[in-house]
């Protein structure tokens, strides 16, 4: 895999950037200080990672529910997040948004989303504007196993296909949408064949394997970004929470994500490729970690001292002109 | 008499009807819970818990979890409404009305209008509805009065246990395509609640408050606000008839005016965003068919024109509170 040394630096400071982030959004909200409705993306930083590592400029992504990682994968300022999660006045959005919400405009993320499926269409559109000015970006939309069940998403894949755009589908696997699994949730067993379908290619991944969704990830926007039309990826990956924060997990087998942690954790598995391929050694790896923690700390020191938005906040920001 | 929270009341009034009604199913996302994972199946009962112990009781062809498909799951229930059976589908939020509104609202609610009276279309969607949660613009938008605007549906929102359990009975045996929106916010509030099954007719309000100086009308969530707001004024000798109009479609216009010839004086209180919604509604009527009882302007009280917030203090600011609804009591007897 040819990653230069900054690449490979960079890569594994965002997985762990996004790790750190989610255990201390966790333990924020245990403590009561982050209001709503959480959902976490720890255990799946690989894949917002190594898709996002082949974005630039103008490149978007749309994003779900579950969106900090891929937020902070596509360079979202992580204290402007962490005071976003807290509703503070100068959070990412105004704290207007919260956790469901982050958006960056300015560095292509056009926002997490609330609506299971509502990423995918309007990545199509990112990627219509790209086609009509000739200016070669992607719009990547990130969604879960669960959103493929959605019209949304037919409707988007089948219409960037007929419009040959350069959108590219990431589809999470991580077993589960809330307490269902995809086993029962999807009908097909081949679900990467009834989206290939559709009339793309989608490559497959191991999702806590971050060269492996660079990979992959690489092909589908190189083939989107060629003119070809959209792609997509597909990535198996566990997630260490539970769908939200609070969730009881029934679903899980015993001693799931005990495993999960173990055996498919991105970090670890980034950690034993470099000692194997020896182009970074744990001391740099370890002065990243310390650098992370210290950023997320100095995101939830500001946070908890961020001004709050005030009630004559409520109704601004609905239209450009037009005061309600 | 046995006290429940409106979450038990639901659930209870689902389970009596199952029993008593074979044509009677639940479908949704996760009102088993987790199919095809290494949990029991049925353990979840929805994301609210409305529907738990359904498929223990009830079995798989009765509790029917359903993919991430909500256009396919109100089309489901519409057609096999349309085919003999009451289906009771649920949409958790509200906000999700807008990934399946057409099956709702031009398919479900105009069949009987669209094929000559020649159906009924008995089918059930319940929702999750309202703000006090910070789960911001797209879980927390109550939906009622958007949906209140459509012929053909019928529209339920109760404000507490009690009702919560007759309405939902009635819906579910009722002939027409109901949506029921649960306020979320009242999931725990509990109150006494008969065991045994019992309907409430459509459109008829209720009237927890009753008094002399001004007509307070209100809606789910509101309710238990405009009380407090109510409640708070006794000292001062103000005295106000509280209106809980529990469906709004169809809607007891009747009780409303005769309340406010008596009073002549309106508040109208709902926690959706002004435009094109209950509160203009009712005060529309009152003004329309009541305007010479009237001694003083109508006040309305709702949420700013905005989505809602996330913020926890914009939140507080975005749901009209006790405060707001006292404000605009005071303002009508000026
Ligand atoms: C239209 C819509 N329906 C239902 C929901 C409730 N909901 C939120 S997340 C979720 C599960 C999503 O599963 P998946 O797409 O696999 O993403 P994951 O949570 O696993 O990351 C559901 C049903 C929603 N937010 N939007
Ligand atoms: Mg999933």
């Amino acid at each position: 895999m040819s990653l230069d040394k900054e690449s490979l630096l960079r890569a594994y400071r965002q997985m762990k950037t996004i790790r750190e982030f989610e255990d201390r959004a966790n333990a924020e909200i245990m403590n009561g200080q982050i209001p709503g409705f959480t959902h976490l993306y720890a255990g799946q930083e690989a894949n917002a990672v190594g898709v996002c590592e082949h974005l630039s400029g103008r490149d978007s992504i749309v994003s779900t529910h579950r969106g900090h990682g891929h937020c902070i994968a596509r360079g979202a300022d992580v204290i402007g997040m962490m005071k976003e999660l807290f509703g503070c006045a100068d959070g990412l959005c105004k704290g207007k948004g919260g956790s469901m919400h982050v958006a960056d405009l300015d560095k292509g993320i056009l926002g997490a989303n609330g609506i299971v499926a509502g990423g995918p269409p309007i990545s199509v559109g990112a990627a219509l504007a790209s086609k009509i000015r000739g200016s070669g970006e992607v719009a990547v939309s990130f969604s879960g196993d669960g959103s493929v069940n959605q019209g949304t998403c037919f409707e988007a894949m089948n219409l960037a296909v007929v419009l040959k755009v350069p959108a590219v589908f990431v589809i999470e696997n991580n077993y589960y949408s809330e307490h269902t699994s995809i086993s029962y949730a999807v009908g097909t067993d081949d679900l990467k064949a009834r989206t290939e379908a559709f009339g793309f290619p989608v490559f497959v991944a191991d999702g806590s394997d971050f060269f492996a969704v660079y990979e992959a990830a690489g092909k589908a926007v190189e083939h989107a970004r060629s003119g070809n039309g959209p792609a997509g990826v597909f990535c198996e990956m566990g997630r260490y929470y539970g769908h939200f924060v609070g969730d009881p997990q029934g679903y899980r087998a015993p001693g799931e994500v005990k495993a999960l942690r173990q055996d498919s954790c991105c970090l670890k598995n980034f950690r034993a490729s470099m000692e194997e391929m020896g182009d970074l050694n744990s001391a740099e790896l370890d002065a990243i970690d310390d650098e992370v923690m210290a950023l997320i700390e100095e995101s939830v020191v500001a946070a908890k001292s961020a001004p709050r938005p005030t009630p004559a906040d409520v109704a601004t920001d609905v239209y450009v002109n037009y005061q309600a | 008499m046995p006290v429940k929270t409106m979450r038990e009341a639901l659930t209870e009034a689902i389970h009596q009807e199952m029993e008593r009604d074979e044509t009677v199913f639940c479908i949704g996302e996760d009102v088993a819970g987790c199919n095809g994972s290494a949990g029991k199946v049925g353990s979840v009962g929805g994301v609210f818990g409305v529907t738990t112990g359904v498929y223990d009781a009830f079995g798989p062809l009765r509790c029917i979890d359903t993919p991430i498909s909500e256009s396919a799951i109100v089309g489901a229930a519409a057609g096999a409404a349309l085919s003999g059976m009451r289906p009771v589908a649920e949409i958790m939020f509200a906000d999700f009305i807008g990934v399946c509104m057409d099956q709702i609202f031009n398919q479900m609610g105009k069949f009987r209008y669209m094929f000559g009276g020649k159906n009924v279309c008995p089918a059930v969607i319940r929702f999750a509805t309202g703000a006090g949660f910070s789960a911001a613009a797209q879980h927390s938008q109550t939906m009622y009065q958007v949906m209140t605007a459509f012929p053909g549906l019928k529209i339920v929102v109760p404000s507490n246990a009690y009702d919560a359990k007759g309405l939902l009975i009635q819906a579910i045996r009722d002939d027409d395509p109901v949506l029921f929106f649960e306020p979320k916010a009242l999931y725990q509030e509990a109150c006494e609640v008969p065991d045994e099954p019992y309907a409430i007719r459509f459109g008829e309000a209720s009237m927890p408050r009753e008094g002399d100086d001004v007509t307070v009308v209100a809606f789910g969530q509101m309710v238990g606000k405009a009380a407090a707001a109510i409640d708070s004024l006794e000292a001062e000798g103000i005295t106000c008839d509280l209106i809980d109009p529990r469906t709004t479609s169809p809607l007891d216009a009747e009780t409303i005016l005769e309340s406010v010839e008596a009073t002549g004086r309106l508040v109208v209180v709902d926690e959706s965003p002004p435009r094109c919604g209950l509160t203009a509604d009712i005060a529309g009527l009152a003004a329309d068919r009541a305007f010479h009882s009237l001694k003083a302007p109508i006040k309305q009280v709702c949420a700013p024109h905005c989505p809602v917030p996330f913020s926890p203090e914009l939140e507080a600011e975005y749901i009209p509170s006790p405060e707001k609804i006292v404000a605009a009591i005071r303002a009508t007897l000026a």
